[in-house]
């Protein structure tokens, strides 16, 4: 691997991401796959670094579920974007970021969509007008939230209390980075590094300590894929994307997982359950797995939130071995405590999975 | 009086029409950028079908230079059209006043790193058609032998994204000579070309593919989608092997890309201040393309060789000679009357 | 283990790592004429058995350079050796023969 190639197509993909001053839109699902990575996001950049994040509980999905799973047309999607878009102009604001990789494809699409086809743009703004009074604006700068921590990925090193580094070797954690497709494999100039070795996640394992592993299958689909996944006779067709890239991952021993999209962490964590009790197979040391994480809950462990905060006990595959290698303390004990003290229950221990 | 003739590039199409109109009398200027003459010749070891050694054909031509000022290192740093000659100031300080002027600025290879996907620069293993050639001329063996050695035609050629779709018309003779070659040098390692359509046209470029193919190489109609690095360091390959409908991998240790042909971009920045017309596969256009190929729209100023689209070596030869042959006659119906 | 209705399907991947290639080397030293094959497809439109069942020369030649045998066997397995591939293969090879040996080497 010659580092210096990698770096010269990093600099053939830059993008522009203001520092500051944003409106912020959720995901529809990933307070519920992994409830604390949003919270978590506005806390580290309002309150730790002391950014205007705005937010408005009047937003609403971006519609891409039911837009790829073909549920509704185009246009439909268009316009409830277009509402998302002249709710942020309402607010002030000119910078949008969004949770999810796939509303931030899909926000693409829509963007390059009416720059090519005004007349549309056009019939979409008069939809606007007619069914929410609003009026139609479009962002002057779209980035994923994983932008803006990577924007934030030294600010946020020079705040932290752990390094992804083996506190018993002082070796470099050896990490996967995984990055949803629709963040740059669709339009790869919209993504930090581009889409063949795309920059955003590397540039924030790189910042805080850790050693990136690319391995054959790194751009393969996590497998989620909507449709795949959302049909249960499909679903196998999706277990078997995640089992591609474990197969193809583990020669290179990897210590953890970091991702961007909603789905694919979701998918690449549970279905290593579903492998280990259908294949009795397991990925990580020791017959656990290989955790997997998201961008905001590895800034948030390096920054000293406690692992049960950032909701890592929602996690199928346990967490316990990697914060032991990197010497973050946690309370077992406290594991299965909810935010106000209440036990949560606890889940039944897998048969083959540790 | 003898007329100056200004010729732009030294690779084989300048060579040819100096030394041959240096022996019908004229007194001819050439300007190469490099260090050496030669062009993409002298960087080749061995030329196809036959296996010729390039230095013996270069030297060959380099022994009928004598007579013709070749200034090496040497750009045109600018040229204009005066009355009825051209008058052109090169980079050594040395100013021309030419009746007529050969473009012969020949080609680029394809920048193969363009091709994210196929890893050249990242991984060690990737190289190119050129870096092949010169790993041969140096005599360079690798120890230990390599296992496996793939070959990829039309790299940077036929894709439309890449910014080129027209065929480079040299590559799959040149990947199936090297997969020869690459195979008599490792014997026992597996050789494989990933090919689209082998477009063997030449004479003997067919029984060039047949003993390819009884050397044991493997012939894989796909084109490479993916190339990534193992845990081992060696090369995960993907094709689709579209004649049996599959997809299809295989680890490697070597990946040579044939880099297609693209302009010169030293021949561009020479037709810009001329405004020579160029066509959309960004070579020049000649003025039409079946009588006149060696004439621009310009008077007295004339094409050979790679400049307006790929060729072979003995392509370039015929149209070096051509061109001598039409500035000849420009300069008798013009200069001597 | 537990049946969740679904599981890890088979990859449909040719993996040329896996095949293999001392028995094709066997082969093409018996049968140096496998080598020659340019998959113009000559031997399948003629063939007798093909117009009814799933036979083809040029795929078997194919399966068995990707290590498919079986893929090959029943590509073959409906050959009745009448010689009309013979006649028509642009490079000569000797078909018959050819099958013959595959059947030997391969044991299909």
């Amino acid at each position: 691997m010659i580092y210096e190639g990698k770096k010269k197509i990093w600099a053939e993909y830059q993008k522009e991401i203001p520092e500051d001053h944003y409106f912020y839109v959720r995901s529809c699902i990933r307070q519920s796959f992994f409830p604390a990575s949003e919270a978590t996001f506005l806390d580290i950049t309002r309150n730790k670094l002391g950014k205007d994040i705005f937010e408005t509980e009047h937003h609403t999905t971006c519609g891409g579920i039911a837009y790829h799973s073909d549920a509704i047309p185009q246009e439909t999607a268009m316009t409830i974007i277009a509402r998302q878009f002249a709710l942020m102009h309402k607010y002030g604001y000119e910078n949008y970021v969004c949770s999810c990789i796939t509303s931030f494809g899909l926000y693409c699409e829509t963007l390059e969509t009416w720059r090519e086809y005004p007349e549309l743009q056009q019939k979409i703004a008069e939809n606007l007008w007619k069914t929410c009074h609003l009026e139609f604006a479009k962002p002057k700068f779209l980035v994923h939230a994983s932008d803006l921590i990577f924007k934030y990925r030294m600010q946020i090193a020079a705040k932290s209390k752990f390094k992804l580094v083996n506190k018993n070797t002082g070796e470099p954690l050896r990490v996967v980075e995984h990055i949803g497709c629709h963040y740059s494999k669709m339009f790869p100039s919209k993504g930090v590094g581009g889409a063949e070795y795309p920059y955003v996640l590397v540039g924030m394992v790189e910042a805080w300590g850790g050693q990136i592993v690319d391995y054959p299958e790194r751009r393969h689909c996590c497998g989620f894929g909507f449709r795949q996944y959302f049909i249960k006779g499909n679903r196998g067709y999706s277990l078997s994307n995640t089992h591609k890239k474990f197969e193809s991952m583990e020669p290179f021993k990897p210590d953890m997982i970091i991702t961007n999209c909603p789905g694919c962490p979701y998918f690449l964590d549970r279905w290593q359950y579903v492998i280990a009790e259908t294949e009795g197979k397991t990925y990580g040391q020791d017959g656990h797995g290989i955790p997997v994480f998201t961008y905001e809950e590895v800034a948030g462990l390096v920054m000293g939130y406690d692992p049960w905060d950032l909701g890592l006990q929602t996690h199928q595959v346990s967490v316990e071995p990697l914060l032991d290698k990197i010497g973050i303390p946690y309370d077992p004990a406290k594991k299965y405590l909810g935010k106000n003290g209440k036990y949560l229950g606890e889940p039944e221990k897998p048969h083959c999975l540790k | 009086m003898k007329n100056n003739i200004l010729v732009i590039g030294g690779g084989p199409a300048g060579l040819e029409a100096s030394s041959i109109l240096s022996r019908m009398g004229y007194n001819v200027i050439l300007a190469e950028k490099e260090k050496l003459l030669g062009g993409h010749l002298a960087k080749w070891d061995r030329l196809f079908p036959d296996q010729v050694p390039a230095k013996e054909v270069l030297n060959d031509m380099l022994g009928r230079m004598d007579g013709v000022k070749c200034f090496t290192e040497t750009k045109v740093n600018s040229i204009n059209l005066l009355e009825n000659s051209y008058n052109a100031m090169l980079s050594n300080g040395i100013t021309v006043l030419a009746d007529a002027v050969l473009l012969a600025s020949g080609f680029d290879l394809f920048k193969a790193e363009k091709k994210e996907e196929y890893g050249y620069g990242i991984y060690e293993g990737v190289l190119t058609n050129a870096d092949l050639e010169k790993a041969f001329q140096e005599g360079k063996k690798s120890s230990p032998a390599p296992r496996a050695i793939g070959f990829v035609h039309c790299v940077g050629s036929r894709d439309e994204k890449a910014g080129n779709p027209a065929c480079s018309k040299v590559c799959c003779a040149t990947a199936v000579k090297q997969a020869i070659e690459t195979k008599e040098l490792y014997p026992e390692a597996d050789v494989y070309c990933f090919y689209m359509d082998l477009r063997m046209f030449g004479r003997h470029y067919e029984d060039l593919y047949l003993r390819a193919q009884k050397s044991g190489i493997r012939f894989i109609r796909g084109r490479v989608s993916e190339v990534a690095e193992t845990a081992e360091g060696r090369l995960l390959v993907k094709a689709e092997d579209t004649l049996s409908s599959k997809p299809l991998k295989v680890t490697l240790d070597r990946l040579v890309l044939m880099a297609g042909m693209r302009p010169s971009k030293t021949g561009h920045d020479v037709g810009r201040q001329l405004n020579l017309s160029i066509e959309d596969d960004g070579f020049f256009s000649a003025k039409d393309g079946l009588q006149n190929l060696q004439k621009s729209k310009l008077p007295g100023f004339f094409y050979a060789g790679a400049c307006t689209g790929p060729k072979t070596l003995p392509d370039t030869l015929h149209e070096a000679r051509s061109a001598a042959m039409e500035i000849d006659r420009y300069i008798k119906e013009n200069f001597r009357k | 283990m537990i049946d969740f209705g679904f599981s890890v399907s088979p990859s449909s991947r040719i993996n040329l790592d896996n095949a293999d290639k001392e028995k094709f080397a066997r082969l093409a030293i018996a049968e140096p004429d496998v080598l020659k094959c340019m998959a113009c497809g000559s031997c399948t439109a003629s063939c007798t058995a093909g117009a009814f069942e799933d036979t083809s020369l040029r795929r078997a030649i194919l399966s068995l350079q990707n290590g498919l045998s079986d893929d090959a066997s029943k590509l073959l397995s409906h050959c009745m050796l009448c010689g009309k591939c013979t006649m028509v293969c642009p490079r000569g090879i000797n078909t018959r023969h050819l099958i013959l040996s595959i059947q030997k080497i391969y044991s299909l």
